[in-house]
């Protein structure tokens, strides 16, 4: 009985407990909500990823209106898997969330910050999940105001700035989406995204459809902060409170990922995308440059920080990269990425949060000595920036397997050989921090500083751990990812 | 090409370029914000005229009428409005906390100020 409106209780679990975090008013109470309905929404996804893998996808009705007048829910592999990313990380944060919070945000806001995150998880959680294009829009913007909302919460005042300048981008991207999709809506006459994929290829190259095609296009690249359009990114990230940088790197870019994902291949579907209009062209050079101008930039921060937001940049580069070659190793690279990219970069985010709680800073100067002082959360941070390099036996490594192969079935010896330099770049920037904690002695007259309290260090391990073990046993990642890509490319929804 | 019949199209695009132009160009962040609002409201404009035919009605059954306007367009960008007046108080949330720890809403004078500390 349950299990029939499993898709719809994923979205309505997290909105309905997020009001209720704002009434509930004490910090504390609002959190165990949270977590609550956090870990419900994890359960959810792990049992419609279940579902959709042994019986295909999933299609709710919601409210039992049939699909073409009212809005459908649809769930197959790829969103399965998006689900599961988001919801997972959201499920280990929350425990994280409650020292971190409670040394940042002043305890009257905590009420709010819960209210706020869970918003934002059901936003990302209803774009992943939504078979309706106005829907979609509607989901991104919950999830883009409420993590505005989170990013303002950061203690220095330039989260303030950041903040606002994420909004006007973001409001930018999400209006060329709607544009996009309102476009589509004038020649299709539908929202659905399984009707748009089938009344679209008859139309061929109408303008408007060519149209609507760049302004989504664009609008999703503003969201994912593909290069140029990243602009927002750095400091948003930079100056946001711990664990929603932790949040928002692992999921809110991926989620957009996925909206482009979504839009080339399940709407517009590959012909239109790849060939006709050659969209290779554009993504793979950008996602290039991304790779080696960001990593490049990431070396010369001294904020470790706005470092890892950089290093962000470039793998997004990397995910980007995978969807631009568009052959089925290339797209299977770029997702089983997103999954990888959104364990160990959230691992990492986690770990500087809890260097942030001890030492007060995330400043490279501020890291001497903690190898010694914070043996756990530096090793959990090196273990993370390993994966980053793409050392073998981390996620990292699988994620550059599949590119430098999919770029060697097309005979891209130079597409192989840019991703192996942008590993390179990236072992600079993790030994630039390894240099500083372990071979630098602590300051001498420094406060003594502790190691990270457990309820901290275990979520920061549970992501680390996670990009480890799926860097050995790709069984779930690279299958699911594997069978999202076969999919994507077939054109069927 | 009929270019004049389009009319409705190229307020759309007009107020577009406006608004985006506005957001670009001022370093006032109330000015960024009325741009935005523009810009927003040029969606609005395209999704209301598109869903009006010539000769159509209210969708609302009655003799003698055969002809009906489309209305899920105009029930699509209701939403898009409650959105775009959410981001807009947001907004302008955003600016009032910014002036009180800056001291001011020009965009060139906080980073000046956060160059400086």
């Amino acid at each position: 009985m349950i299990a029939a409106h499993l898709p719809v209780l994923q979205i309505v679990v997290p909105l309905i407990a997020a009001p209720l975090c704002l009434l509930l008013r004490r910090g504390a109470l609002a959190w165990g909500l949270a977590l609550l309905a956090s870990w419900a929404a994890l359960a959810m996804s792990v049992l419609l990823l279940s579902q959709v893998l042994s019986d295909g996808p999933v299609s709710y009705a919601l409210g039992d209106w049939a699909a073409p007048w009212g809005i459908e829910y649809r769930v197959d592999s790829i969103n399965a898997f998006v689900l599961l990313i988001v919801s997972a990380v959201g499920a280990v944060i929350l425990p994280y969330a409650r020292r971190s919070v409670a040394h940042e945000i002043p305890a009257e806001q905590h009420s709010a910050f819960y209210t706020a995150f869970l918003l934002c998880l059901t936003g990302l959680l209803g774009v992943a999940i939504t078979g309706d294009a106005f829907n979609l829009f509607v989901f991104l913007e919950i999830s883009s105001l409420s993590s505005y909302v989170l990013i303002a919460l950061g203690r220095d005042r330039r989260a303030l700035t950041a903040a606002f300048q994420y909004l006007v981008m973001g409001t930018i991207g999400a209006t060329f989406i709607v544009i996009g999709i309102g476009l589509l809506y004038m020649v299709t006459g539908t929202l659905n995204m399984a009707d748009l994929a089938q009344r679209l290829p008859p139309l061929g190259q109408n303008r408007t459809v060519v149209v609507a095609f760049a302004f989504l296009t664009i609008g999703a690249s503003l969201k994912l902060a593909l290069f140029p359009l990243h602009y927002w990114l750095p400091n948003a990230y930079t100056y946001a409170p711990s664990a929603v940088t932790g949040f928002l790197a692992a999921t809110a870019t991926k989620v957009a990922v996925y909206i482009l994902l979504r839009f080339f291949f399940t709407i517009f579907g590959p012909e239109f995308a790849i060939e006709t209009l050659t969209l290779q062209h554009l993504l793979v050079p950008l996602a290039v440059i991304a790779i080696l101008v960001c990593s490049t930039v990431a070396i010369f921060q001294d904020n470790i920080k706005r470092m890892l937001a950089y290093s962000s940049l470039a793998q997004i580069g990397y995910i980007v990269l995978g969807i631009g070659m568009a052959s089925p190793t290339g797209l299977t690279a770029g997702i089983v990425h997103l999954f990888n990219h959104a364990m160990t970069k959230g691992g990492l985010f986690l770990a500087l949060g809890c260097i942030f709680l001890r030492v007060g800073s995330v400043r490279l100067e501020s890291m001497q000595g903690l190898g010694r002082t914070m043996p756990w959360t530096m090793f959990a941070f090196v273990l993370g920036g390993l994966s980053l390099i793409g050392v073998p036996l981390t996620v990292g490594f699988i994620s550059k397997w599949y590119l430098v192969q999919a770029a060697l079935e097309q005979d891209s010896w130079l597409l192989a050989a840019l991703v192996l330099a942008g590993s390179l770049l990236a072992i600079i920037y993790v030994w630039r921090v390894v240099e500083v904690a372990y071979l630098r002695p602590p300051p001498a007259g420094a406060a003594a500083v502790r190691e990270a309290p457990l309820s901290m260090l275990i979520p920061t391990w549970v992501l680390i751990g996670a990009s480890i073990y799926f860097g050995v046993d790709t069984s779930l990642t690279v299958g699911v990812a594997n069978k999202a890509a076969v999919m994507l490319l077939g054109g069927a929804p | 090409m009929d270019v004049l019949g389009l009319y409705n199209y190229w307020i759309v695009i007009v107020l577009m370029m406006t608004g985006f132009y506005v957001v670009i160009s001022r370093g006032n962040l109330i000015k960024k914000v009325v741009g935005l609002n523009i810009f927003q409201t040029s969606v609005f404009i395209l999704y209301i005229s598109m869903g009006k035919i010539i000769g159509g009605t209210a969708p609302i059954v009655a003799p003698g009428v055969t002809v009906y306007s489309n209305p899920l367009p105009h029930v699509l960008i209701l939403t898009a409005i409650v959105v775009g007046v959410a981001t807009t108080a947001l907004g302008l949330t955003l600016i009032v906390r910014i002036k009180e720890a800056f001291g001011t809403v020009e965009e060139s004078e906080i980073l000046q100020q956060r160059d400086d500390t």
